[in-house]
């Protein structure tokens, strides 16, 4: 089990370190790194939207439900809201859904790819083919990811006002107060510091998946379900990580 | 010149080769002949360091290849092609963009000149014409083609082809054979060939080797063939009734 988890983790290293070098021809990537944005940003745009609509608008139901007859002022909705999304959820939520998209998706492509000799047939033109399949979708995802997130978190203070104001919970003015209130740039800071901390392990993780997988397509399917089961676990020991040494 | 030094291979514990020491010679069409899994593919993946030998040596002129560096493989690759027994061609881009994925990669060219050049080498597989097609909608000889196409297109000091006349026709075939002999005798590359096809063996056979069992069981040219008292190459070439007659024939004369 602990031999496993050292082999797993040096072979993860090893490739990372071929994975993360200057790349010889800068236009070839340039290129394969816009088709990664867009297909990882438009992408997952409508998914996580979705997401962080119910997101916000539960959180906020939850709370006005939590604190119905406590001292606490209602208004404290948009605050809670606001804070809960942006240190938490957004960052959070968004990421193991992506794990669940993204992840499985370069885990497929990649794997497919080593299967069916595409890579060796990489490696024999002399492409450093770690670089070129790997570097690229890091890249894309930490660039598009965190701001996946922020518009998450956007629409998640979007989907709390829906959720409490056109219900009568609160009033326009109440929760516009609490999304005004008490406002600690740490916390923006924070949300992106996870989002390009998750962005890496996801993408890196599923790749790595991919990258070694052997034999036919039961072993594909799982490489694809453990790049997903590895970067969830990975992104949650990581989120409580970031949040001790933030809150420090 | 490529030379191999006392291979071995083995999977598990599956021996597949039992030292193989042979040259593969300069502006030569070399070939490797043998039956169906004997280890021809495992030699040919060994030569370009896909796979590493359990023991024994790989020479790329002086260089032993499995003694460098990632970074220096990968310079010599850039003077390898190779076509692959599956091809093995990229299937989410067209037949145009395969072949000219290593020119994209590796050269400064401007567009129009890459795409003069993609244009030549499907000309030179006998394949004008099919550039925006995708390899899923192109037959499995065709594919084939293509996969030379790709393997010759920044014209490699070093040649391997896996099968590369299986599941042709008997015209195009020889078209495959041709071309592959021209080209290594035009630009004096080394050129090794994976084959069970009798009329390659016959047509382009310069040097030969036989594997048999995971050792060199014989070798020589394609002259020299009919003439040999090998049991074990007799046995592989002569397989066929029709074939035996026709040496019986041959050898009572
Ligand atoms: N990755 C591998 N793992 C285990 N065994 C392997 C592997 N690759 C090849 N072999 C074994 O090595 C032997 C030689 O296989 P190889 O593919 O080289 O045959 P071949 O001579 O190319 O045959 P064919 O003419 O059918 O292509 C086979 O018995 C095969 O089972
Ligand atoms: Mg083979």
């Amino acid at each position: 089990m602990l031999f496993n988890f050292f082999y797993h983790f040096g072979r993860y290293l090893k490739m990372m370190g071929t994975a993360l070098t200057r790349p010889e021809k800068l236009n070839m990537y340039y290129r394969e790194t816009t088709r990664q944005m867009i297909d990882i940003g438009i992408g997952s745009l409508v998914i996580v939207g979705l997401i962080a609509i119910f997101i916000g608008a539960v959180t906020a139901i939850q709370f006005s439900y939590q604190l119905d007859g406590t001292l606490v002022p209602r208004w404290y909705i948009g605050y809670i809201v606001r804070d809960s999304t942006i240190i938490e959820l957004a960052p959070t939520i968004t990421c193991l859904v992506l794990a669940g998209k993204v992840g499985s998706n370069i885990a497929a492509e990649i794997g497919g790819m080593r299967q069916k000799e595409h890579i060796d047939a990489m490696e024999i033109m002399g492409v450093n083919t770690a670089n070129y399949l790997i570097m690229p979708k890091i890249i894309a995802a930490l660039f598009v990811i965190p701001l996946l997130v922020a518009v998450g978190a956007f629409i998640s203070v979007i989907g709390g006002y829906a959720a409490t104001v056109f219900t009568g919970l609160l009033s326009n003015a109440e929760y516009i107060q609490g999304v005004r209130s008490f406002f600690v740039e740490k916390n923006v800071t924070m949300m992106f510091v996870k989002a390009l901390v998750f962005a890496f392990l996801l993408t890196s993780v599923s790749a790595y998946q991919g990258y070694h997988v052997k034999g036919g397509s039961i072993e594909l399917g799982q490489a694809s379900t453990n790049a997903v089961v590895y970067s969830d676990i990975l992104i949650l020991l990581a989120d409580y990580l970031l949040a001790v040494f933030f809150t420090q | 010149m490529i030379r191999t030094e006392n291979i071995f291979k083995a999977f598990g514990d599956k021996t597949v080769l039992h030292g193989i020491s042979t040259s593969f010679y300069k502006g030569k069409t070399n070939l490797i002949i043998g039956r169906s899994g004997t280890g021809k593919t495992v030699l040919l993946k060994l030569l370009v360091g896909l796979l590493t030998p359990t023991e024994g040596k790989v020479y790329y002129g002086d260089t032993d290849f499995f003694g460098l560096n990632k970074k220096e493989k990968r310079q010599i690759r850039m003077k390898v092609g190779m076509l692959f027994q599956s091809s093995a061609l990229f299937d989410s881009m067209t037949v145009e963009e395969n072949i000219r994925f290593p020119l994209d990669m590796f050269t400064n060219h401007t567009a129009k000149e890459k795409n003069m050049r993609v244009d030549y080498c499907l000309e030179r597989v006998n394949l004008s014409g099919i550039n925006s097609k995708f390899p899923s909608e192109t037959s499995g000889g065709m594919q084939k083609r293509v996969g030379i196409a790709r393997a010759i297109v920044l014209d490699p000091e070093f040649l391997f082809c896996d099968e590369p006349n299986s599941g042709l026709d008997p015209k195009t075939s020889i078209l495959i054979d041709e071309l592959i002999r021209s080209i290594t005798q035009e630009n004096n590359i080394t050129t090794v060939i994976n084959t069970h096809d009798m009329n390659s063996v016959m047509e382009i056979g310069e040097n030969i080797i036989l594997l048999h069992q995971g050792h060199v069981a014989w070798r020589g040219n394609k002259d020299e063939i009919l003439e040999t008292e090998n049991e074990i190459l007799t046995d592989f070439i002569f397989a066929s009734p029709f074939l035996q007659r026709l040496r019986a024939a041959a050898l009572n004369k």
